[in-house]
């Protein structure tokens, strides 16, 4: 049974997709908190989608295809922030708006002109097991960069994800911090879409941060452990499609899925509002000590 | 008079084409402790939030001393309560750091130790925002806003939602802090909260009615102008209480 379970670790394609899943987890799990909690839990799809526009355009005009997807999703991350931010609608429809008009490009540029049938699928449904050694490489160095960013910026993202005004009023340049977290956001999803898919790095942004959530009541444990679930669900999800002959992309979402049913049957009620109310950032009415103190006495 | 810390000069601002002040002139002096109040709408937030330089100025000009560090507090309406973070991490939040690491110093944590044994938070550092009472929320803003150790610090609607007690807390221990030498502006719905505690108070309805210490300003003409609404000035033992002018009426006739 061990020398079952060990066989897939003796190809070499199945431990660069290990590593690569697991590497990819983290980094979705990482950034995946200031997506939750900023409410913008959609834009992992929606900028999956606009990446696939810039992969057509860059891919027709000759240019490297990595640089220009990237440029173009950094551009349309950002393009929603803006939006978001100024408020004339929602940030829902922000993403709606932004990155289904960047994927209708995509595939009005890839129909007029062709494109690479491979490439395309691979975009859109991944194809973690063929991971190239620069992927590797490539999903590494930017989990590196974001753990970087994090670690540096800790209480500036804290406090520009709770209350932006406020940090704006304190000192905290907003709008810079929050294109870079846009630019470690747009290149997370540019080196793992190729891995993942574009179908598929939504629920890997938004179920390890709400997982993560409803464990615990801090920031800065939540960071840690939606990063955690992230590379576990990775690992397992990877290790188990391997031994379901099940292709790992569902599997690895199936894996957070799990996870999150045990974390609401072990947390209970309180888990799931806690991360029931992720994009609520509308205020809680507080209309005094009693009913704050209530809710406290209950817990 | 030495130089003003914030300069207010024929400021209109608002919102889009709508002014939510107009021709606002004020000059706030270091040390000072000062209450806006007003109705609904009058531009209360507007013109702290002018003062904090979150909306852009249409008209006129603000200018605040050179290195003055400001602190804004904002309404715990506002304040998303699910959001992740405990007393401790809310508050160290607004610490500026230059060091690469973000976990706190043993100078920051003495800091936020003694910060919130102040304000009488001490021991509430792990607790999530959510289950502190409407007083001690209240205060782990200030708290977070002290922490800067700015000159100016505005509040929003510090005493809004709060009983009468916590209110008087909350007002008595920005008194303290004021006579520390922290210059303090709040806005409030809280008229007679205001006359009991704040030396100087600016009546505002889109412009200022007037302003200066509540014994001159709380007047039945001024709150007609800043209300629109008749009310009644009784004195208690040297204190204006500003009741309707039902309440006023009856008990002039009782006494």
């Amino acid at each position: 049974m061990i020398d079952a379970f060990l066989t897939p670790f003796s190809f070499e394609f199945f431990r660069n997709g290990l590593i690569v899943a697991t590497v990819a987890g983290a980094l979705c799990g990482l950034i995946g908190v200031y997506v939750v909690l900023r409410g913008m839990s959609y834009i992992g799809h929606g900028l999956s989608h606009a990446i696939f526009g810039g992969f057509a355009a860059s891919s027709l005009v000759g240019i490297n295809v990595l640089l220009g997807a990237g440029l173009w999703g950094f551009a349309a991350a950002l393009a929603i922030n803006t939006v978001t931010r100024r408020r004339p609608i929602g940030a829902d429809a922000a993403i709606g708006v932004i990155t289904t008009a960047s994927f209708a490009l995509g595939l009005a540029l890839f129909a007029l002109f062709g494109g690479s049938g491979g490439s395309f699928d691979a975009l859109l449904f991944g194809s973690i097991l063929g991971v190239a050694p620069l992927d590797v490489l490539l999903t590494g160095l930017t989990l590196l960069g974001a753990i970087v960013v994090f670690v540096v910026r800790y209480r500036a993202i804290a406090f520009v994800t709770f209350d932006a005004e406020v940090a704006e009023v304190s000192g905290v340049r907003v709008q810079r911090l929050e294109s870079l977290l846009m630019l470690v956001l747009a290149t997370s999803i540019l080196v793992t879409m190729k891995i993942l898919g574009v179908t598929l790095i939504a629920a890997t942004l938004v179920i390890p941060p709400t997982v993560a959530r409803m464990m615990t009541n801090s920031f800065s444990r939540m960071l840690v452990y939606s990063t955690a679930i992230g590379a576990a669900c990775g690992m397992v999800g990877m290790i188990t499609s391997y031994h379901l002959d099940v292709q790992s992309g569902p599997t690895i979402v199936l894996t957070g899925a799990l996870l999150f049913g045990i974390a609401y049957a072990i947390t209970g009620a309180n888990g799931l509002r806690r991360a029931a109310r992720l994009d609520h950032h509308e205020a809680v009415p507080v209309r005094g000590p009693v009913t704050p103190s209530a809710e406290a006495a209950a817990r | 008079m030495s130089e003003p810390l914030v300069d207010i000069s024929h400021v209109t601002c608002g919102y889009g084409d709508t002014a939510a002040i107009r021709d606002i002139d004020l000059q706030l002096q270091a040390g000072t402790f000062t209450g806006i109040v007003g109705p609904s709408g009058s531009g209360k937030t507007t013109l702290l939030r002018a003062i904090a330089g979150r909306i852009p100025v249409a008209h006129g000009r603000i200018s605040m001393a050179p290195g003055t560090r400001l602190s804004y507090v904002p309404q715990v309406e506002s304040v998303d309560w699910n959001f992740p973070v405990t007393v401790g991490e809310c508050v160290l939040m607004a610490r500026e750091t230059s060091r690469l690491l973000p976990w706190a110093t043993p100078e920051e944590k003495r800091q936020v130790g003694q910060t919130l044994e102040r304000l009488g938070l001490a021991g509430l550092q792990g607790r999530h925002i959510r289950e502190l009472s409407g007083g001690q929320q209240q205060r782990v803003f200030l708290a977070r806003a002290l922490l800067r150790r700015p000159q100016l610090v505005l509040l929003d609607e510090p005493t809004s939602g709060l009983d009468v007690k916590t209110r008087h807390e909350i007002l008595h221990l920005l008194g303290e802090l004021h006579d520390d030498g922290l210059t303090i502006v709040l806005t409030t719905h809280d008229l007679n909260g205001m006359a009991a505690h704040l030396p100087h108070l600016v009546c505002l309805n889109v412009h200022v009615v007037a302003e200066g210490a509540p014994r001159e300003v709380l007047t039945p003409d001024v709150l007609q102008h800043t209300y629109g609404a008749s009310m009644d000035v009784l004195d208690h033992g040297g204190m204006p209480v500003v009741v309707d002018a039902y309440t006023g009426a009856a008990l002039r006739s009782a006494s």
